[in-house]
């Protein structure tokens, strides 16, 4: 286990630094360059320009700038934002909670359902139900988020009126309804996807749990029909479901990105498109690094959890 | 309660099969998977159901423990178990009989155990299924049981994983979970196929002890006429879905009635006392085709910085040589490295140290670029006729791919692979089929044409003919022998199965632990073993005591 842990631990690293670099590179391949944002006022001349380009250090070869920047992170130093001044962390700070709080109740739904939905869907082969979870999984593949979002406001919205367009309270009230009230149809929404994802897999993984001998045996030792597919199908599937979870958990970031600009929710995914849209290169390296960190810790877990919970890595 | 094992005089029945049909979901191979199937399972005795794949004998059993697969149903017939009626029962009622007065075991004890659970926690669930005791006397009763069917350490044995288990242990665990709750019927279906013939030896008594013990009724189902040799009271035959013969043991072991079993007996193989007649002294003079010097391989896993390494040796200063047109047999149970040997000497895997020297050429320290021309004249055959050939292919592709790939024209490979089909006796027409349209013996002919399209000079054939019916390993026994004399052909057959070594070996290897613990001519290795561990592998071959056809020399192994 101490080695395993080990060699992940290192394994990670190298992929965070591999991670950084092509980052790093690709945002400064982009046109304008970091300072297009002052560019364009018509208050800044050439003069102004360089001053800046010489105070941020931004005249320097690439590879020094991302040394330096390395150099930071490695001692907790992510940089400033280019557009208010402030440290990059504390910015990132203000909109990590709203992500997460979309981010965890979308999971919890999209694994509540899709496993649901995929051991009946199993266990029920070919079935009424089966073919339309299908169908429907199917469906939510292909229709891009924001749709699903766009239609959710129309009817929920503006037609029923029942749920808020967007925002994650209202001014004025935040109790824990409001928020819970505002948070409904982000999360929903972003769960689709994933619902149909998980289900799929866990269908998948529940067939193949299904026609292994150990079910035979207990089976034939008199167990209860639902003990042996709680107890002895459901607990094998899902030993490759936690591997999904390490991958699609983090994923869900992207998703963010789109239901957070529909429904105006003042995450880590709107937080993003703005700064790109102002060129705010160190909060955007900051973002990057910061999902990366995500996924990486997320996969870890899960692989960890695995090890944990099968016997046969445990103990081997 | 009869307490012999002796059949009874007057015997009563615990098991009744009448007229018993299950149908097969539309559009199978036949209608029913069963048809018209009757026989009775007498209190305290074992009755072997033997046939061969497809014969319906699993079939049986599942309909009798109402653990039919989807789809398919008992149509007509009645089962009667204890006096009650199963056929048409509710699914609780039937539910609450299973495990309780009729519990089962099945034949891969690898895969049969839960993984996730402890071998405790598995036991107790058969009991707590049916609310027997209390948690306290579940626990105390399963140690029992481990204690009961020979496992060591028993406390201890309660908390492993089965993954820690050796493939015989397993299948003591599975024994002991269909004690749990005392039923009168234990059905057990090719318990002992999976595991090494030491061990099926060992598991076969425990069951016979156990039967003996608690005067039960076994329904014992197999395709192994030497089982049915060492424990069989009584035998049903079962082909096609149907009865085709039943009686008690001694009388369908000697003298049969159906055609079909006498096939089946006529086809099991026997320890040959003869050897196999040496080729012309030409090519027995003639220089070995392969020497293989000190060859050592040693698999490691694990790390050597953190103190987690496993090393296990897999190959130990093995050395053998084999002359062109004979047949040399590695034999050895599960873990004794003959598989590791075979992949060597092909080299799909690296050597550690040692030589092997191929028509004089020491192939061990090739590169694989340098050894790739010279891979056609080392081929393999291999186990499993499903798994070993590409669903997506047709059988004419698979056999000309590779000479294709090694520079022989496509209308000439076309040419060889249509000459080859005939050799193997299929029709030239399999040309374009797919392998799923053939049966596993037919598969398996293709197997060993694809191996032949290359000319080799060497064959290695790993347990070739082990997944097979006796009938098909039989016919593929003979092709491999008349390919031999018709080639010359140099052959290393590896097999667990002693008594199909003895039918095609000129020379036996036997393994154990890596290490070669004793070569020499069938007729020595067999019947008059010099190594104790070649001694326990003979004894345990199921049903030679019993087996007039098997000429035990007159100084056999009472010696020493």
């Amino acid at each position: 286990m101490a080695a395993f842990l080990f060699s992940r631990f290192l394994q990670s690293a190298v992929l965070l630094v591999i991670v950084s670099i092509i980052g790093f590179t690709v945002l400064n391949l982009m046109p304008g360059g970091p300072l297009s944002q002052f560019a364009l006022d018509p208050g800044m001349t050439p003069a102004d320009i360089a001053r800046i380009t010489e105070q941020l250090g931004l005249n320097r070869p690439l590879h020094i700038q991302y040394l330096e920047w390395a150099w930071g992170m490695l001692q907790g130093d992510w940089g400033t934002s280019f557009r208010d001044g402030s440290p990059v962390t504390a910015v990132i700070a203000r909109h990590v909670p709203a992500t997460l709080l979309l981010m965890g109740s979308s999971t919890v739904i999209a694994v509540a359902i899709g496993t649901w939905i995929g051991i009946r869907g199993a266990t029920h082969r070919y079935s009424g139900f089966d073919y339309v979870a299908t169908v429907g999984a199917m469906v939510a593949l292909s229709i891009p988020t924001f749709w699903f979002g766009l239609i959710g406001i129309y009817v929920f919205s503006l037609k029923l009126g029942w749920l808020p367009a967007g925002n994650m309270y209202t001014i004025g009230d935040q109790s824990v309804l409001n928020y819970l009230h505002h948070l409904i149809m982000p999360s929903v929404v972003l769960a689709l996807v994933h619902i149909a994802i998980w289900s799929r897999f866990m269908r998948g993984a529940t067939l193949d749990a299904i026609s292994q001998d150990f079910v035979k045996t207990a089976r034939a030792k008199g167990v209860t029909e639902r003990r042996v597919v709680m107890k002895h199908v459901v607990g094998n599937a899902m030993l490759p479901m936690i591997t999904l979870a390490g991958v699609q958990i983090p994923s869900l970031l992207t998703g963010a990105l789109v239901t957070e600009t529909v429904f105006t929710w003042p995450g880590m995914g709107r937080l993003f498109l703005d700064s790109l849209g102002y060129s705010d290169y160190p909060v955007v390296m900051g973002l990057l690094m910061f999902s990366a960190l995500l996924t990486i810790v997320a996969n870890l877990i899960a692989d960890i959890t695995v090890a944990l919970v099968d016997p046969r890595i445990r103990l081997a | 309660m009869v307490a012999g094992g002796h059949p009874a005089s007057a015997p009563d029945v615990a098991l009744s099969v009448r007229d018993l049909t299950v149908s097969l979901p539309v559009g199978m191979e036949r209608l029913n998977a069963i048809e018209g199937v009757s026989f009775n399972l007498n209190r305290g005795q074992i009755l072997c159901v033997i046939g061969e794949s497809g014969s319906g004998k699993s079939m049986t059993a599942s309909t009798i423990m109402g653990l039919l697969p989807r789809g398919m149903e008992t149509s007509a017939g009645s089962i009667t178990l204890e006096g009650r009626e199963i056929v048409g029962m509710e699914a609780e009622e039937l539910r609450s009989l299973r495990g309780r007065v009729v519990s089962m075991i099945f034949q891969d004890p690898l895969s049969a155990l839960n993984p996730l659970m402890t071998v405790g926690a598995q036991i107790e669930e058969a009991m707590a299924a049916h609310g027997e005791g209390t948690a306290q006397s579940r626990r105390t009763r399963t140690v029992e049981l481990l204690t009961e069917v020979g496992l060591p350490d028993p406390a201890m044995m309660y908390h492993q994983y089965p993954f820690r288990l050796s493939g015989g242990q397993r299948q003591r665990v599975m024994i002991a979970m269909a004690l749990s709750l005392e039923p009168t019927i234990l059905i057990a279906d090719e318990p002992t196929t999976a595991l090494d013939v030491t061990t099926q030896a060992q598991i076969l008594t425990l069951i016979r002890d156990i039967q003996r013990r608690k005067g039960m009724s076994v329904m014992f189902i197999t395709h192994d006429f030497g089982v049915v040799a060492e424990i069989a009271d009584s035998v049903v035959v079962m082909e096609k879905g149907h009865v085709v013969e039943r009686g008690e043991a001694a009388k369908v072991l000697k003298a049969p009635d159906h055609p079909y079993t006498k096939r089946l007996i006529a086809a099991v193989p026997h320890l040959r006392a003869e050897d196999r007649p040496r080729e012309a002294t030409a090519s027995a003079a003639a220089e070995p085709l392969l020497k293989v010097r000190n060859l050592v391989k040693t698999y490691r896993s694990g790390s050597r910085l953190f103190r987690t390494e496993r090393v296990v040796p897999a190959v130990q200063d093995v050395s053998f040589e084999v002359r062109p047109g004979h047949t040399l047999g590695v034999v050895g149970e599960s873990g004794s490295g003959k598989s590791s040997l075979g992949r060597l000497l092909n080299r799909l895997m690296d050597v550690d140290s040692g030589k092997i020297l191929f028509d004089g050429r020491d192939i061990a320290p090739l590169p694989e670029s340098e050894f790739r021309s010279m891979r056609p004249k080392i081929q393999m055959i291999f186990q499993d006729p499903f798994a070993s050939l590409n669903p997506r292919m047709t059988v004419g592709q698979i056999l000309t791919v590779g000479p294709k790939a090694h520079g022989m024209s496509g209308s000439k490979a076309r040419e060889e692979a249509m000459e080859l089909l005939n050799l193997v006796g299929l029709d030239v027409r399999a040309f374009d089929r797919y392998p799923h349209e053939f049966s596993g013996g037919q598969r398996q002919r293709v197997g060993v044409a694809r191996a032949l399209m290359f000319k080799p000079q060497l064959l290695i054939a790993d347990e070739a003919v082990s997944a097979l019916d006796v009938s098909i390993q039989a016919q593929i026994l003979e092709l491999l022998d008349r390919i031999q004399r018709e080639t010359g052909v140099a052959m290393i057959f590896i097999t667990h199965d002693l008594r199909v070594a003895s039918q095609i070996c000129d020379e036996i290897a036997v393994m154990h632990k890596g290490r070669i613990v004793e070569f020499g001519r069938p007729s020595q290795i067999f019947f008059n073993p010099e190594a104790d561990y070649t001694r326990q592998l003979v004894a345990a071959i199921p049903g030679e005591r019993f087996d007039d056809k098997t000429t035990v020399p007159t100084q056999a192994d009472t010696g020493t």
